[in-house]
């Protein structure tokens, strides 16, 4: 088990450098490229979990689409080339204290919520389990956020054209 | 070992010095094999299209010109690196390796043997067999656009930008209609992991080709997988992303030297790749006749002639996409994406539901034909829906006015 503490440590570490990198970097596809970093080291901490199914997902999703789409976009409108200042302003103690006030949150809720609870990392969940789950017990949540996104392109078609 | 890998991802549980070992060979080797056969292919692709065309084609370095890609290599190493001046540097130096390494990774998941005794372990031949191999390919071909489009943007002029948003838009179109194919031949095949779908289309007789492997079953898939890989390794006649007269050279414009080469090589590593994986998914792997002359577990049936099938059936795709580069002109841009938006996403979509329902029929063990029917026609009808709601060719470009 130290190996893997040791292991997510310095993910962790990596992850929270590049959380730092994409608020503090004034060129916003340099941000977008610190993104793939945290949400990466998000991806090898599931595989650290054995969760190789949601791991890659990740990659897929949120590496392989949502960022792509990201850069995409500032490709097709501007391509910023050089750093700006106006990607910086100055409520850097306001940021500071919401985001401390965030992580009080997350942390008591995690704590609230799993107490003394241990993933069995051992033995690790087969993709077959995660599917039969989604489609069985969380059906509901699952096709609300369907429809959800469903509604959100639509919305956004809507916006986008102007006739 | 090799179920070890399987449900093991971080090799936790005992590890040995020989499994370290026999990882370690199998990733050198798949290395090693996939760079030599990238030399091998351009080579080889240079010369057909020389004969297709009529001209000699590379006969200078080695017999038959074998050496050519290995000069070039050479020549392009020890050039001068330059980098222009509005260039983001970190970026611009990132962008070949981040083209290269999806190439190689994919590669991984493929089976290139059957099932071998390496140090006395039973291990497969291929470098790692995940769980879930298919999703692997699938996030891994999502990453290739990286290269690309960060190559362009950080070059810091106009061409190359101009090239990778065409080049992103292009694989980005195309990157659905890849995954539904693919997607096809997960719901017959019942797995993720890329060594059971080989072992389900495993060669048990004469008419396996026909009754096991994918490709008929899955034929609409297969065909969509072609030509959805074909443009998402930018390969003629998808290859907007340098179409010279236009773009210069498109993403790779202000590249020299070494850089170069690498998004040369990882283009056509791509190529091989994506030929591994189509013989992996659809034309049954490593399967095929052993030599009936032989003992079941002779060292020729068991290490050898599922390789050799491998490579033939590899070889037969490389032929076909070398043909294809040598026979069709470049797409205009809007009929590609026509075709990638209007055609292959809506079948791929429509072919995955006929696929659902006849799997269905198998389990809950209806009449077959009667539902495979049905689901067609449905399939069919709503295509026919779909396509006249979708605005004709002339009327769009008088609403882009």
């Amino acid at each position: 088990m130290i190996a893997e503490n040791v292991v997510f440590g310095i993910i962790a570490a990596a992850m929270a450098l590049g959380a730092i990198g994409v608020v503090r970097t004034k060129n916003v596809v340099h941000a977008a490229l610190y993104l793939v970093v945290v949400l990466a080291g998000g991806a090898a901490q599931f595989i650290l979990l054995g969760q190789e199914f949601v791991a890659w997902v990740q990659v897929l999703v949120y590496i392989g689409a949502v960022i792509v789409l990201f850069l995409f976009g500032i490709m097709l409108t501007r391509a910023p080339m050089h750093p700006k200042d106006s990607l910086d302003n100055d409520l850097r103690w306001p940021a500071a204290v919401t985001s401390l006030f965030l992580v009080g949150i997350l942390v008591g809720l995690l704590v609230h919520t799993f107490h003394a609870d241990k993933v069995d990392v051992q033995r690790p969940v087969r993709t077959a389990d995660v599917t039969s789950s989604i489609f069985t017990t969380y059906i509901v949540p699952f096709e609300v956020v369907g429809v959800l996104l469903l509604g959100a392109l639509i919305g956004a078609v809507v916006l986008a054209r102007k006739d | 070992m090799s179920h070890l890998l399987a449900l093991d991802p971080l090799l936790r549980g005992s590890v040995t010095w020989s499994v370290f070992v026999v990882v370690v060979i199998k990733v050198a080797v798949a290395f090693v094999i996939l760079l030599v056969s990238v030399m091998l292919y351009i080579w080889a692709m240079r010369k057909v299209i020389a004969d297709m065309q009529n001209r000699i084609g590379p006969n200078r370095a080695g017999p038959y010109g074998v050496l050519q890609t290995l000069a070039d290599g050479i020549k392009l190493f020890f050039k001068e690196q330059s980098i222009p001046n509005s260039a983001d540097r970190p970026v611009f130096r990132l962008a070949p390796y981040l083209s290269i390494m999806p190439a190689f990774l994919m590669f991984c998941v493929v089976p290139i043997g059957g099932t071998v005794s390496i140090l006395g372990h039973q291990t497969f031949l291929q470098v790692v067999d995940l769980p879930m191999g298919a999703l692997f390919i699938l996030a891994m071909s999502g990453l290739g656009v990286y290269g690309v489009m960060l190559a362009g943007w950080s070059s810091g002029s106009k061409y190359p930008l101009l090239g990778s948003v065409r080049a992103s838009a292009q694989l980005l179109s195309y990157e659905a209609a890849f995954g539904l194919a693919i997607l096809g031949v997960l719901i017959q095949a019942g797995t993720l992991s890329t060594h059971e779908i080989v072992a389900q289309q495993s060669w048990t007789n004469a008419w396996s080709f026909v009754s096991h492997w994918f490709w008929l079953k899955t034929f609409v898939a297969f065909v969509i997988f072609l030509v959805a890989a074909t443009a998402e390794t930018n390969h003629p006649p998808f290859d907007l992303v340098e179409a010279e007269q236009e773009l210069v050279g498109g993403f790779n414009t202000e590249y020299t030297g070494i850089r170069f080469a690498i998004f040369y090589l990882a283009e056509f590593m791509n190529v091989i790749t994506m030929s591994a994986i189509a013989v992996t998914l659809f034309l049954g792997g490593p399967s095929g006749p052993g030599l009936g002359f032989l003992a079941r577990d002779n060292v020729l049936n068991v290490w050898v002639m599922p390789v050799v099938w491998f490579v033939v059936k590899v070889l037969a795709l490389l032929f076909a996409t070398v043909w294809v580069r040598a026979s069709l002109p470049r797409m205009r841009y809007d009929r590609l994406m026509s075709l990638g938006w209007k055609w292959l996403i809506e079948i791929a979509i429509l072919w995955v539901l006929v696929t659902a329902t006849v799997q269905v029929a198998i389990v809950e063990d209806w009449n077959r034909l009667v539902a495979a029917s049905i689901a067609v026609g449905a399939a069919v009808a709503a295509y026919g829906v779909l396509y006249a709601s979708m605005p004709k060719s002339g009327e769009q470009i008088e609403e882009f006015r």
